[in-house]
């Protein structure tokens, strides 16, 4: 690839590609916008870049991501996705091939989950400027006005369940990052929940879900810190119920990393009244994406804020938000 | 009619002042009163210049042994005296951090008499005090110091006592957790469920349990012990697998010195620490061949003996078939703090013991041995706690009303005010919850007991410390000082120093003002600011924290600096080729992809990366472990001239590296653990080599400690950080510094390790307060 004025050829090239890969009957109007069916409800809007390296990686790639991320973000608030844009940055130099691998990954992305991109751009920049490909994703939803979800509306005695393992996604990417071998199943867990979380809205009793959130960057950790501050209460896990696979585990172990701290793309936490757990962890399990679903902790009347991880010998730890990278402390 | 006062502060109430003033003022033929006030004691008397002199002189000179005497003042004053009598007067006035209360004290020698004479009315009473001895700090709720706020209030006095606590020549005179067996606490003997044992003597039974191994929590003063039989293997290795706690020395308990002694060589200071009225516990060199269980300290020679400090203690080692050592350990599980309530420990100790000794008067603070060690003839405090605390540290500089938020690991807090500084006892690791809990209810406890609301807040850089959050949740003024900067300015606090001095800190691990992590560091500190002249040259800890816990990590790490794509299996000492393959070869590809590698000066890890390489010790089970089984190692081949070798005998000194901005010095660590490594290359004896090591730092250090004073023009030095808890490193840098007539200040009162950390940030960040806001007073004016 290259960039400047000569640059129209290649952009005719992604733009055939985008039409090849991507095609659908709104973004083949090729129009400055898309223009969607209104729908009964309220619109649910979000955005988010991704840059990862590596690009391509076990369980999946920065394509998918994009595609799933904003996909899980609309669903956490019980919104149904109804389009995606796609926006690229690519570095001058950044192959073709590889390039083309990301749209067939998008495409992919886009039919499993029945959402599609509905307008898109690509700017190409000198050497440098970017890391080969930058990704924006945003995403339009609708949602039942009368549906409350929001990390404000957990209350006291509410359980929290997490639909699945922790940390696949986080330690597949630092394994790759420190160049360590990785373990065969070790993987990605990156996937779309909106189905899952459809499932859930339709078949509890109306309002029992209090609270969705995808703990994506930062990790189970620090989305529960957010989930604490904002309902003024106190959060405590149950260190034997947290769902980590063996060579997750060992590669933490190893690379001194915690998976309460790693990133999970395929994974949301679910904050239920405590009538209707039971029956939430049913209907999970009964689907693809939350057949391993489990309740992990409960929230409390106590410190507001605070995040406790109790243990089965010696008592408790606080678990605090991280910010950047962790420093050593031990003196 | 015209009269003088007569004030003087200090530790002064709780320790039989009153009526120590009330003989003396007999003695002198004065009439007048002497009462306790909220700030600390006031006589009102009419006599002449020459009488007063005198007067005050004797009370100078006479004082009673608890008390501590920080000013005495005088001055004219209309007071209203019954001529003739000198009297004691009611208790005025509220609260205020000038009156301190005072420590818990070692049974003394009256009490102990007395509770063994059958005829005595306090005989054999486990709860025997008086005012010079017993539980204090531990028991009170809020000043002023009075029976009615302390958990005594719940024992009302017997006539007997009631009479004893009256009488001005008494010494219980207002004792005031004065009790007997008709009128005050009982112990009682319990089940590892809790359920009452009846019994007539539970000390018997608790004697007869610990001689046939079984495991006993024993309530004490200040929380629960886990004792057991210390000459038993099985009774100590059953104590380390309940406790989850492998390896962590364990401290004894003896009765008198003369036993002391069977068991460890003891110097005369050690016998003076040892029985001083605090009686912590002291760090002393083990005797081979003893009958002590080898379990006690795994591959340490060094042990740490208390000697029985309450009547309890006392009354248990006379049992005849009681023990004649007792493993003494804090009742907790692993890295909880110190259960204090009957049904507290119940609950948490009754999974980990066989019985309970139980007794009904309540802990209100609770508290941890203290520790202790000579050096250089001096006593060192390494954890203060029971003893000392709450004693406070007094320094020539006017404070705000200061909070000194502390570390993380082995955290205090501290309390300051005017010129006094109120370090916390020893608290532990926050990051657990009851720990932090601990923390937070101590804060609130000694902000009422000192009457000190903080202006100000003063923490860490380190933002991921729970004391850090702490501190920024106050709202108030926040104060962030560097950790080896607070290391530094501790001692400066203690010492009295304020002119700049250079600061040699020998430490694990700090959070550097540039992001980095500290460890090994020469400063330029004064009180308020420090520049940064040298440090130890930087090692990786691949998977950071990871490491502080893994020597074998620090080991590769080290290797893969020094040989780099070299590296094979023929340049990796035995030691290392233990560790498999499957673990050597991630660690080597994350060094090589610069993975959560962090860089670090820590001297701390430069001990563990010796103490991999020569095979010491690969994974700890507690914090510190690898260098002090390296400092063990040494210590076997250490020959009594070894201080003069130091200054005489030509060792290697390397030459010093400039960092890339050419500022700041660096201690070549990888050319150290280069000549350890040609040491074991050669088939040199592992102690010889762990000796090498630690005379070359000592020898290297010091030359460029050399040439920064002669830099700077400096010549006082302060020696601080967790790593100076190094015998070896400690008195070989007193050493050299002393040879070069340089000046060396060391914590003394307060400990060198994180312990000491609040100290130093509440002084620091105290006067920056002051220098910032006269500052602004200034500008405002101009
Ligand atoms: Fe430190
Ligand atoms: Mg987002
Ligand atoms: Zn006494
Ligand atoms: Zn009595």
């Amino acid at each position: 690839l290259d960039h400047g004025s000569g640059g129209l050829a290649s952009q005719e090239l992604i733009e055939n590609l985008f039409i090849k890969h991507l095609d659908n009957p709104i973004l083949r109007n090729l129009e400055d916008s898309a223009i969607l069916e209104n729908k009964p409800g309220n619109i649910a809007f979000t955005t988010d870049s991704y840059v990862v390296d590596p690009l391509f990686f076990p369980g999946g790639d920065i394509g998918k991501l994009a595609v799933h991320g904003t996909i899980n973000d609309l669903a956490m608030r019980g919104a149904e996705p109804q389009g995606l844009s796609l926006g690229l940055i690519l570095e001058e130099g950044f192959s073709l091939d590889e390039l083309e691998r990301v749209i067939i990954s998008v495409a992919e992305a886009c039919r499993e989950a029945d959402v599609y991109v509905v307008t898109g751009d690509t700017k190409v920049v000198p050497r440098g400027k970017a890391d080969k490909i930058f990704i924006n994703t945003a995403g339009v939803g609708i949602v039942d006005p009368k549906l409350q979800i929001s990390s404000k509306k957990a209350r006291a005695g509410d359980s929290i369940i997490l639909s699945g393992s922790m940390g696949d996604h986080g330690i597949t990417i630092m394994s790759k990052q420190a160049g360590i071998a990785i373990d065969g199943n070790l993987r990605s867990d990156t996937m779309a929940l909106h189905k899952m979380v459809a499932k859930l809205l339709a078949e509890l009793p109306a309002g029992s879900i209090h609270t969705l959130r995808d703990p994506t960057r930062g990790g189970v950790a620090t989305t529960l810190n957010e989930i604490a501050g904002n309902s003024k209460l106190e959060i405590e896990l149950i260190e034997e119920s947290l769902p980590i696979r063996a060579n997750v585990r060992a590669a933490c172990e190893m690379l001194g990393l915690d998976p309460l701290y790693l990133a999970n793309e395929g994974k949301c936490l679910i904050i239920v009244s405590p009538e209707q757990t039971e029956l939430a962890l049913q209907i999970l399990h009964k689907t693809k994406e939350g057949q391993e679903a489990v309740v992990i902790g409960s929230l409390k009347e106590g410190k507001a804020g605070r995040v406790l991880v109790t243990t089965p010998i010696g008592g408790a730890r606080v678990v605090t938000p991280l910010h950047g990278e962790p420093l050593p402390r031990i003196c | 009619m015209k009269g003088v006062e007569i004030f003087i502060r200090g530790t002064v109430q709780g320790v039989g002042f009153r009526p120590f003033i009330y003989n003396l003022a007999r003695q002198h033929g004065l009439s007048g009163t002497v009462c306790n006030t909220g700030d600390g004691v006031a006589i009102h008397t009419s006599c002449s210049k020459e009488e007063l002199e005198a007067f005050i002189g004797a009370v100078r000179s006479k004082a009673p042994p608890l008390s501590r005497i920080q000013s005495i003042e005088h001055g004219p004053k209309e007071i209203e005296i019954e001529d003739g009598r000198f009297t004691i007067s009611k208790s005025s006035g509220t609260s205020s951090a000038d009156a301190s209360i005072p420590p818990d004290i070692a049974l003394c020698a009256d009490c102990l008499s007395e509770m063994q004479d059958p005829n005595d009315p306090r005989f054999a009473y486990p709860f025997i005090n008086c005012t010079n001895c017993g539980p204090r700090f531990t028991i009170v709720e809020k000043i002023p110091y009075d029976r009615q706020q302390t958990s005594m209030k719940v024992f009302p006095m017997c006539e007997a006592c009631t009479r004893d606590y009256e009488d001005p020549g008494n010494r219980r005179f207002h004792a005031q957790p004065n009790a007997c067996p008709l009128c005050g606490p009982q112990v009682s003997w319990h089940d590892q469920a809790g359920n009452k044992i009846e019994t007539k003597s539970p000390l018997t039974d608790t004697a007869v349990a610990l001689a046939a191994n079984k495991l006993v929590a024993i309530r004490g003063l200040g929380g629960f012990h886990l004792s057991c039989n210390a000459l038993e293997e099985k009774a100590v290795a059953q104590l380390r697998e309940r406790k989850r706690r492998p390896h962590k020395p364990l401290a004894i308990m003896v009765q008198s010195i003369d036993i002391a002694k069977k068991y460890c060589f003891i110097s005369e200071q050690e016998i003076a620490l040892l029985s001083s009225i605090e009686h912590p516990i002291v760090l002393l060199q083990k005797r081979p061949d003893t009958d002590l269980a080898q379990g006690l300290a795994p591959h340490i020679t060094e042990l740490g003996i208390m000697l029985a400090y309450t009547p309890l203690h006392h009354l248990l080692f006379q049992e005849s078939t009681c023990p004649q050592a007792l493993v003494m350990t804090s009742g907790n599980s692993s890295g909880t703090p110190i259960c204090t309530g009957n049904a507290e420990a119940i609950d948490r100790l009754g999974p980990i013991v066989d019985n309970f000794l139980l007794h009904n008067r309540d802990i209100v603070t609770r508290i941890d041995d203290s520790v202790t060690r000579v050096s250089g003839k001096k006593p060192l405090i390494l954890r203060r706690a029971r003893g000392y605390v709450p004693s406070p540290i007094h320094c020539k500089w006017t404070l705000p009303a200061t909070i000194g938020c502390g570390g993380g690991l082995k955290s205090t807090f501290c309390l300051g005010k005017k010129n006094s500084l109120f370090t916390s006892q020893h608290i532990g690791d926050l990051s657990n919850l009851e720990s932090y809990d601990f923390f937070q209810e101590s804060i609130e406890h000694l902000k009422k007991v000192f009457d000190i609301e903080p202006e100000i807040a003063v923490c860490d850089l380190h933002p991921d410390y729970l004391s850090t959050h702490y501190a920024k949740a106050l709202g108030i003024p926040l104060y962030q000082v560097q950790h080896h900067h607070a290391h530094a300015t501790a001692v400066m606090a203690e010492h009295g120093l304020k002119d700049p001095v250079i600061a040699i800190i020998l430490d694990g691990t700090g959070y550097g003002d540039d992001g980095t992590s500290w460890g090994g560091e020469i400063l330029q500190a004064d009180l308020t600011s420090f520049t940064r002249l040298a440090h130890l040259s930087h090692l990786r800890l691949p998977g950071g924290d990871k490491a502080a816990t893994e020597p074998w990590r620090m080991g590769i790490s080290a290797l893969h600096s020094l040989y780099g794509d070299g590296l094979s299996d023929k340049n990796i000492p035995t030691a290392l080729r233990q560790i498999e393959r499957d673990k050597r070869e991630p660690l080597l590809s994350m060094l090589n992809n610069n993975f959560n590698s962090p860089l670090t000066s820590s001297c701390g890890r430069l001990f563990d990366t010796v103490s991999s390489l020569l095979g010491i010790c690969q994974k700890m089970s507690y914090e510190g472990q690898a260098a002090m089984e390296l400092e063990d190692r040494a210590r076997r081949c250490l020959n009594s001239t070894w201080k003069n070798d130091l200054i005489s005998e030509d060792y290697d000194q390397f030459p010093f590296l400039l960092d890339d901005r050419g500022i700041t010095w660096e201690i070549n660590s990888l050319q150290l653990i280069k000549t350890v490594l040609d040491d074991i290359q050669m088939g040199k004896k592992t102690p010889e080599i762990a000796l090498r090591f630690h005379l070359l730092l000592i020898k290297n250090i010091t030359a460029l400690t050399l040439q920064l004073c002669t830099q700077t023009g400096l010549n006082q030095v302060v020696l601080s950080g967790g790593c100076m808890q190094n015998a070896i490193i400690l008195e070989g840098l007193r050493h050299t510094m002393a040879t070069h007539n340089i000046s060396v200040f060391t914590g003394e009162n307060i400990p060198i390790n994180d312990g000491g950390i609040s100290l130093g940030q509440t002084i620091t960040g105290g006067l920056q307060h002051v220098s910032r806001n006269s500052h602004e007073g200034n500008q405002g004016r101009g």
